[in-house]
C-alpha cells in the first residue's frame, strides 16, 4: 500500500500501468459534500486501498463512517473532490460523457434497500434488461432469451419477467437488483449493505447466491456492511473505516485473530454471538463519547478523542497516522499499534 | 417460586384486511416469570410484535384480539375495562420500541416527558417526579444527566435517545418491561451497550423484561430463557443455552446454522433455509414450516404438531425433532437444504414449486 502514498504536488499520471492482479486502485480519495455556510460534511478524507481482481474486499465501520459514499466513487456515482480512481489503471475521475459510460459497464452496484432501488412501474424483465438496451448490447428475442437466463441465474423463475416488483418479497427483489447487475458481465460489483434489509433466513439465501455468483463469473466484489460477521465471512480482505478515514485493512482472518487498529478491536468486542456461553464470558471494550461530527473530525488521529489507547495531549492528538505496514498483507493507521494486543 | 407475572393462554390476534384476515398471532402461549428475561425471536410477520402489542393492548384497527387471555398477575387484561388498561400500562408494564426518534416529542425537553410519564399515573409526588428524572438518567447511564434533561430529542445521539426511553419505561418502577427491537437501528457498539445496560437493570431492579428481537445475537447476550416464533405460532421454548445447543425444531436449527458467525470457521457454506415463510392470509395445514423443512415427513403435511416437552422446560412443535433427524435422517451431514431433502418427502403433486431454491443456486 505504501507506494499509492502520493503527495498533492506529484500527481500520479492519468493512466498507471495496470499492477497484476489490482483491478481498482484508489489514491487518496477525498469527497466533501457542502453543509450550510462555509462548513463541509467530510465523508471520505483521504483514502487510498486497493481492490484485486476476483476477491471480495469487505468495507465495514458505523453508521456514518464514509463507507457508502466511498463506494459510490469507487462507480463514479459521486465525483471525487480530489483524488484517484484507477480501473484497470485507467483514472475514471478524468474520464467524462461516453468514455465513463463505456467504463463504468464494468462496474455495477447493489443497493441495500430493496423495495427502493426497483422502478414500481417496470416490469421484472424490463428492470433487468434496463442496462442491455441502454447498451444495445441485445435486442428483442436475444434479449428475451438473456433476461430469462439471467432470472435463472440469480434462482428465480426465468417466466416471471412479465411480472413486477411488487410481486415480489424482500430477497427476491434483491435477486432481481442481482440481476440486473449481472447484465452487463461487470467485473467489479459493490455491494452496498445487500442484506441489511433482509430476513435472517434470506440473508444466508443471497450470501450464498453472491458467493455462487463470483466462482461462476469471475466476479470482483467491494462488500459494504456494518456486520462484521456477515462481511468476515463473505471477505478475502477487510477494511475498516472510521470518521472518513481507512483505519485498517489486512486479511479476514487477520483483523479478527490480530486486529491492529484499536478501533478494529472495540468492532469486534461488540459483535454479538448467537452462543450464551460465549456471549456471558464476552468483554466489551466500551468506547468513551460519541462518533465526532464529520463536519470537524478531530486533530491527529481522527479515533483519538474515543481511544482507550490514545496519548493526549501528544503525537495521538497532534499526528494523523499514515497507514503502514504492520504484518504480512496488513496495514492499519495506529501510533500505537503493537499495544492494542496486550492494552486494548 | 411464586406463580408467573404474566399467563398468556391461546392467544389470537387477527387483522381483517381487504385481502383477507390476516391471522397474525395463532394460538400462542407463554408465561414470564418475575424478574426474568424472555427473549421472543422470529422473522417479520411472525406475530412477535403484534404478541407484545397485544399484551399492550395496543392492536390498531383493523386488528383485533380474537382470542385467548392476558393474564397479568391473575387478571385477564383483555377483560378489563380501557381506562384501567391505561393505568396499568406505563405503570405496570412498560414498552419501548425501536425507533426512540418517533417514539419521542421532538418539541419538548426529555426531561419534561420523563416527567410526563410520572405524572401520567401519581405514583410518585411531583416535586419526587422531577429529581428522580434526574437519577433515572443517571441509572441509564446518560452523561451530564443534570445538564441534558433540558436538552431536546434531536440534540441526543441514537443511542442516548433509546437511554432516555428506557428512562420513561422504567419511570413508575414498572414490574415488566416489554423492549420491540430496542437495539435494531443502532449501530453494533452502541447496541452492545444498551444490551449491557438492559442486562444490568435487570438485575438491579429485577424489572421482568420481554425482549422482542431477530437478532439471536441479542438474545444469546441478554436472555434466560427464549420463544422461537413462526408463522403466528411458538415453535419452540426453552432455556437459551438449551435452545441455542441442542435446537429440537428444524426452524430454530436452520436458523442458528444460517448465521455468520464471528468466531467461525469463515469457508463454511452458510445453511440457508429456502423458501419464504407462509401467507397468514391462508396458513398452511399441519406444520407451517413443512414447505421449508428439510426433515419433514407425509403427516407434517397434514397434521398440526403440538409444543410438547422434550427435555427439561424445552418444549418443541414438531413430529420430526432434531434429536431423530440427527439418528435417522443424517443431519449432521446435509449439505442440501431444500425442502424434503433429508427426508426424501417432496411436495405434494399438487403443490406448486418454490419459486426461489431452483436447482442453480443450490450448492
Amino acid at each position: 500500500m505504501a507506494e499509492t502514498q502520493w503527495s498533492a504536488e506529484s500527481a500520479p499520471p492519468a493512466v498507471l500501468s495496470p499492477v497484476p492482479g489490482t483491478l481498482v486502485r484508489v489514491v487518496d480519495a477525498v469527497k466533501h459534500f457542502p453543509a450550510g455556510v462555509r462548513t463541509t460534511v467530510k465523508a471520505v478524507d483521504g483514502v487510498s486501498f486497493e481492490i484485486r481482481e476476483g476477491e471480495t474486499l469487505g468495507l465495514v465501520g458505523e453508521s456514518g463512517c464514509g463507507k457508502s459514499t466511498l463506494g459510490r466513487l469507487v462507480c463514479q456515482l459521486l465525483p471525487v473532490t480530489s483524488g484517484q480512481i484507477f480501473f484497470e489503471g485507467e483514472d475514471l475521475t478524468r474520464l467524462r460523457g461516453e468514455k465513463l459510460r463505456q467504463k463504468r459497464r464494468q462496474v455495477q452496484i447493489i443497493f441495500q434497500d430493496p423495495y427502493a432501488s426497483l422502478d414500481p412501474r417496470m416490469t421484472v424483465g424490463d428492470i433487468i434488461a434496463e442496462p442491455l438496451v441502454n447498451f444495445g448490447v441485445v435486442r428483442g428475442k436475444a434479449k428475451d432469451k438473456r433476461v430469462q437466463e439471467l432470472l435463472r441465474v440469480v434462482g428465480l423463475n426465468p417466466y416471471f419477467n412479465n411480472r413486477y416488483p411488487h410481486e415480489f418479497s424482500g430477497g427476491q427483489r434483491q435477486r432481481i437488483g442481482i440481476a440486473r447487475a449481472l447484465a452487463l458481465n461487470p467485473k467489479l460489483i459493490i455491494c452496498d449493505e445487500p442484506i441489511s434489509a433482509l430476513d435472517v433466513s434470506i440473508q444466508a439465501q443471497i450470501i450464498n447466491l453472491l458467493e455462487d455468483l463470483q466462482k461462476e463469473f469471475h466476479l470482483t466484489y467491494l462488500f459494504i456492511a456494518h456486520d462484521l460477521s456477515v462481511v468476515r465471512h463473505i471477505s478475502d480482505r477487510v477494511m475498516v473505516m472510521y470518521l472518513g478515514k481507512a483505519v485498517e485493512i489486512a486479511d479476514s482472518e487477520a483483523i479478527y485473530t490480530t486486529p491492529r487498529h484499536p478501533y478494529t478491536k472495540a468492532l469486534l468486542s461488540a459483535i454479538p454471538v448467537p452462543d450464551p456461553r460465549i456471549e456471558s464470558k464476552r468483554r466489551l471494550i466500551e468506547l468513551s463519547g460519541e462518533i465526532p461530527s464529520p463536519v470537524n473530525p478531530p486533530s491527529g488521529c481522527h479515533f483519538h478523542t474515543r481511544c482507550p489507547i490514545a496519548v493526549v495531549p501528544g503525537v495521538c492528538s497532534e499526528v494523523d497516522p499514515p497507514l503502514e505496514e504492520k504484518g504480512p498483507d496488513h496495514v492499519a493507521a495506529c501510533h500505537f499499534s503493537e499495544k492494542v494486543a496486550t492494552e486494548v | 417460586m411464586a406463580g408467573p407475572l404474566l399467563q398468556v393462554k391461546n392467544l389470537r390476534t387477527n387483522f381483517f384486511t381487504d385481502d383477507g384476515v390476516v391471522n397474525a398471532v395463532r394460538d400462542v402461549s407463554f408465561d414470564l416469570h418475575p424478574g426474568e428475561t424472555l427473549g421472543i425471536v422470529g422473522e417479520s410477520g411472525c406475530g412477535k410484535s403484534v404478541t407484545a402489542l397485544s399484551i399492550m393492548g395496543l392492536i390498531q384497527q383493523p386488528g383485533r384480539v380474537v382470542g385467548g387471555q392476558i393474564l397479568f398477575r391473575g387478571e385477564d387484561l383483555l377483560k378489563l375495562p380501557e381506562e384501567e388498561m391505561r393505568e396499568i400500562r406505563g405503570r405496570d408494564i412498560a414498552m419501548i420500541f425501536q425507533d426512540p426518534l418517533s417514539s419521542l416529542n421532538p418539541v419538548l425537553k426529555v426531561g419534561y416527558q420523563i416527567e410526563e410519564a410520572m405524572d401520567a399515573h401519581q405514583k410518585f409526588k411531583q416535586r419526587d417526579a422531577q429529581s428522580r428524572t434526574v437519577s433515572l438518567m443517571e441509572q441509564v447511564r446518560i452523561p451530564a444527566a443534570r445538564e441534558r434533561v433540558s436538552d431536546y430529542p434531536h440534540q441526543f445521539s441514537g443511542g442516548m435517545r433509546q437511554r432516555v426511553m428506557i428512562a420513561m419505561g422504567l419511570s413508575n418502577e414498572p414490574e415488566m418491561l416489554i423492549a420491540d427491537e430496542p437495539t435494531t437501528a443502532l449501530d453494533v457498539t452502541v447496541q452492545a451497550q444498551i444490551i449491557e445496560l438492559l442486562r444490568d437493570l435487570n438485575r438491579e431492579l429485577s424489572t421482568s423484561i420481554v425482549l422482542i428481537t431477530h437478532n439471536l445475537g441479542v438474545v444469546a447476550g441478554i436472555c434466560k430463557r427464549v420463544i422461537v416464533m413462526y408463522a403466528g405460532q411458538i415453535v419452540e421454548e426453552g432455556p437459551v443455552e438449551q435452545i441455542f445447543e441442542s435446537p429440537q425444531h428444524p426452524y430454530t436449527w436452520s436458523l442458528l446454522r444460517s448465521l455468520p458467525r464471528i468466531d467461525a470457521n469463515r469457508k463454511d457454506r452458510l445453511r440457508s433455509i429456502e423458501g419464504l415463510p407462509p401467507d397468514l392470509i391462508h396458513p398452511p395445514s399441519g406444520c407451517a414450516f413443512t414447505p421449508r423443512c428439510p426433515f419433514r415427513l407425509e403427516e407434517c403435511f397434514t397434521k398440526e404438531p403440538p409444543l410438547e416437552h422434550v427435555a427439561a422446560g424445552q418444549r418443541t412443535a414438531c413430529w420430526v425433532t432434531m434429536k431423530r433427524a440427527y439418528e435417522e435422517m443424517g443431519a449432521e451431514g446435509i449439505i442440501d437444504t431444500r425442502p424434503g431433502a433429508a427426508s426424501r418427502v417432496r411436495p405434494p403433486a399438487d403443490e406448486a414449486p418454490l419459486p426461489i431454491a431452483s436447482e442453480e443456486t443450490v450448492g
